[in-house]
């Protein structure tokens, strides 16, 4: 396949880098940071609104361009510090969707020093049989910081990185956007020229989807492309029988979109996808319809109304310590979406 | 004053789980041997550093040990791609979900990194869902394909924590296998203070395996030494989040003093005065019954050994962010010195019961 991008060492430390921020939801400065540096010698614009969101347009070379939205949030779910027990002892609540069963016996990082800390539990030895089967209950749990660990109340925090490459997988905290700004930054890099392609950066998806609807009413787009990281929910059924929730499957390239919580993606834009994924022989799969939300629904009830598909990266163990993704996949959702607004034209929200 | 610093995190940076000590027994042997005069294997694996004493034979012989084993887990099956585990010693399951854990395959000899996960509710047994999950229902995911798992990875292959050593401000460090490595590094530390110094009796400082499942490894080492009396050193429970007042210590105060059934009374009381007189600060632990060490397992070997237990305080003992103070690891290591140096060539009779 000739004209494709590819994944090397650079776009990997790129996400390392991304992914090793501490961006909880409300405090995303130093991913902010990273995407204003990589984007600076490519856009023509670039503004930060009013939430501290990252707009980037790169205008197009043709006469009367297209004028299309790639969107993805920098935030990443974690805790804010809530109280000060004293001793280097800190309560915590959670910031987004996080299992509240994955922070005992876990490593964190607090602040933009990222100043390691532990979330323990008392021994087994003094634990009873009975309370074993009970989940600990969260509002118990406190972040140690050792004895002299200082932090604020209000700072965030989020689990330590644990970023490494696994074999054809990479093993980290927050893929679950990061990969999408990735992304973003490497189309801006090879934007093709028929195209006014205008990208959000956004912050505060994993409180509410908030921030996308401001992004989209100010770049006013003909179109939108959300993209995200979405759970790869394919393991194996305990007892043996099929799995029929999987959502999407690692290794089986990137997830279309027919409809979420929030949206029911564009039948056209599906289409086209479909048949720039099949004529490039690009492997995908579509997410299977229902539960979770992207910020296309508020992209496309932007303005005047925007045709808007999600395309998102499939992940395992999403909002965890460490989500697995495929470098395959992250590839081949790069392509689906470069071929994609390459070949991009009216006719295609015309028909 | 943390000579031993480096040394204890390279030691939990080994997994050594119990019953498989290979990796972490060389490294140990590597730093002890130059502080000794003889070194040797037990049958089972465990290590046994003699440092001879100055006094006239046939000299009474003190064995120091510390268990150098891990808990961990291993692999029960292998389901396509994915990992069952089952736990190797105690483990509150609880604390698994989203761990990264090293597999240790046999067949390469290689570590492949990968993470325990808990599968999505409904593809549990319904009465788990949003509960708490045993250790059967949770997977070790290494990234892998199927082709690549089956190729490397069998049932029996050892997997461990992988959690990297932070140090936290206050003088603590934090990681996986504290519990035991840093009474190894107490031992390493009382070691070097006898290089300097002359002592009468014989000292065997022992780091045992498998306590943590069988406490096979002191039990035959003290058979094989045959010790005048033993002195164990382990973790107590450290006072931390989510632990009570109960039966716990402050980290950073000083190490324990077991007191109970596995303790000889007149151990205890020497130990309390040497660390009166060396401005050592301790606190007596009560251990009722059985102390949970190895000191268990010694005291009724051969004709019986008088044992002591000296605790040093760790917080969330079992998972992989244990907490210790290594200013209780130096410390522990001086107590024990002084505790050696203060043993006259008839210390044997006057271990004597009131």
């Amino acid at each position: 396949m000739t004209n494709m991008l590819d994944i090397g060492r650079a776009q990997v430390q790129l996400l390392e880098k991304l992914c090793n921020t501490v961006g909880v939801s409300g405090d995303e400065a130093e991913v902010r940071q990273i995407v204003l540096d990589e984007v600076k010698s490519f856009a023509d614009e670039i503004r930060l609104d009013a939430m501290g969101s990252v707009l980037v347009r790169k205008k197009g070379r043709s006469r009367n361009p297209m004028r299309v939205q790639l969107d993805a949030h920098m935030d990443e779910v974690g805790f804010m510090i809530v109280h000060e027990d004293g001793e280097g002892f800190y309560q915590f609540e959670r910031i987004g969707s996080i299992d509240g069963r994955l922070w005992p016996g876990k490593q964190v990082q607090v602040g933009r020093s990222h100043q390691v800390g532990v979330i323990g539990v008392k021994p087994p030895h003094l634990t009873a049989e009975e309370e074993i089967k009970q989940v600990i209950p969260e509002a118990t749990l406190l972040v140690d910081l050792g004895p002299q660990g200082k932090a604020q109340v209000g700072e965030r925090g989020t689990f330590v990185s644990n970023f490494r490459r696994a074999g054809p997988s990479i093993i980290s905290k927050a893929i679950d956007d990061r990969i999408g700004v990735a992304i973003l930054i490497e189309l801006l890099k090879h934007a093709p020229t028929h195209i006014e392609l205008c990208l959000s950066f956004r912050l505060q998806e994993e409180i509410g989807l908030r921030g996308a609807k401001t992004a989209a009413h100010y770049f006013n787009p003909e179109l939108a492309i959300a993209l995200d990281a979405t759970p790869a929910r394919d393991l194996p059924d305990y007892a043996g029988r099929e799995n029929t929730t999987y959502n999407t499957r690692l290794g089986l390239g990137p997830a279309i979109y027919i409809s979420n919580s929030t949206a029911f993606d564009d039948p056209r834009l599906i289409r086209f996808l479909e048949r720039t994924a099949i004529q490039a022989g690009i492997p995908y799969q579509f997410r299977q319809p229902g539960r979770g939300g992207t910020n296309a629904g508020a992209i496309q009830q932007s303005q005047a109304g925007v045709p808007v598909i999600s395309v998102s990266v499939p992940h395992r163990y999403p909002h965890s310590p460490a989500s697995i993704v495929r470098v395959a996949d992250w590839k081949h959702t790069l392509n689906l979406l470069y071929l994609a607004l390459k070949n991009l034209n009216r006719r295609v929200i015309d028909a | 004053m943390s000579e031993f610093h480096p040394f204890l995190k390279s030691l939990i940076g080994e997994a050594g789980l119990s019953g498989h000590e290979e990796s972490i027994k060389r490294l140990v042997e590597l730093r002890w041997a130059p502080l000794v005069d003889e070194v040797h294997y037990s049958r089972l694996g465990s290590l046994h550093s003699l440092k001879r004493g100055g006094g006239n034979p046939p000299r009474p012989s003190v064995m120091i040990a510390s268990h150098m084993d891990a808990i961990g887990l291993m692999v029960s099956r292998v389901v396509g791609e994915f990992l069952s585990i089952t736990e190797i010693g105690s483990i509150d399951p609880r604390i698994l979900p989203g761990t990264p854990v090293l597999v240790l395959a046999s067949k390469g000899a290689d570590k492949i990194p990968g993470i325990i996960t808990l599968p999505p509710e409904d593809l549990l047994f319904s009465e788990i869902g949003e509960g708490a999950a045993g250790s059967e229902y949770l997977i070790v995911d290494v990234g892998l394909t199927e082709r690549e798992v089956s190729r490397r990875i069998q049932v029996g292959d050892l997997v461990s924590f992988n959690t990297p050593p932070v140090d936290l401000p206050g003088g603590c460090l934090s990681g996986h296998s504290l519990d035991n490595r840093a009474s190894i590094a107490a031992l390493t530390v009382c070691l070097e203070e006898l290089q300097s110094v002359q002592h009468v009796c014989d000292v065997w400082a022992v780091a045992t395996v498998q306590e943590e499942t069988t406490m096979g490894g002191a039990a035959s080492s003290a058979f094989h030494l045959h010790p005048t009396l033993a002195v164990v050193v382990d973790m107590s429970y450290g006072q931390g989040a989510g632990t009570g007042g109960r039966s716990t210590f402050p980290i950073g105060g000083g190490p324990t003093l077991g007191i109970g059934g596995s303790i000889h009374p007149f151990l205890h009381q020497r130990f309390t005065e040497v660390a009166h007189r060396s401005g050592i600060p301790v606190v007596n632990e009560a251990m009722p019954a059985a102390s949970l060490t190895d000191a268990d397992v010694i005291q009724l070997s051969a004709e019986g050994v008088p044992t002591m237990v000296i605790g040093i305080p760790l917080r969330y003992m079992h998972t992989p962010v244990e907490v210790v103070a290594l200013r209780d690891i130096q410390l522990a290591g001086r107590l024990l010195s002084e505790f050696v140096l203060s043993l006259e060539a008839d210390f044997p009779d006057r271990i004597v019961w009131e």
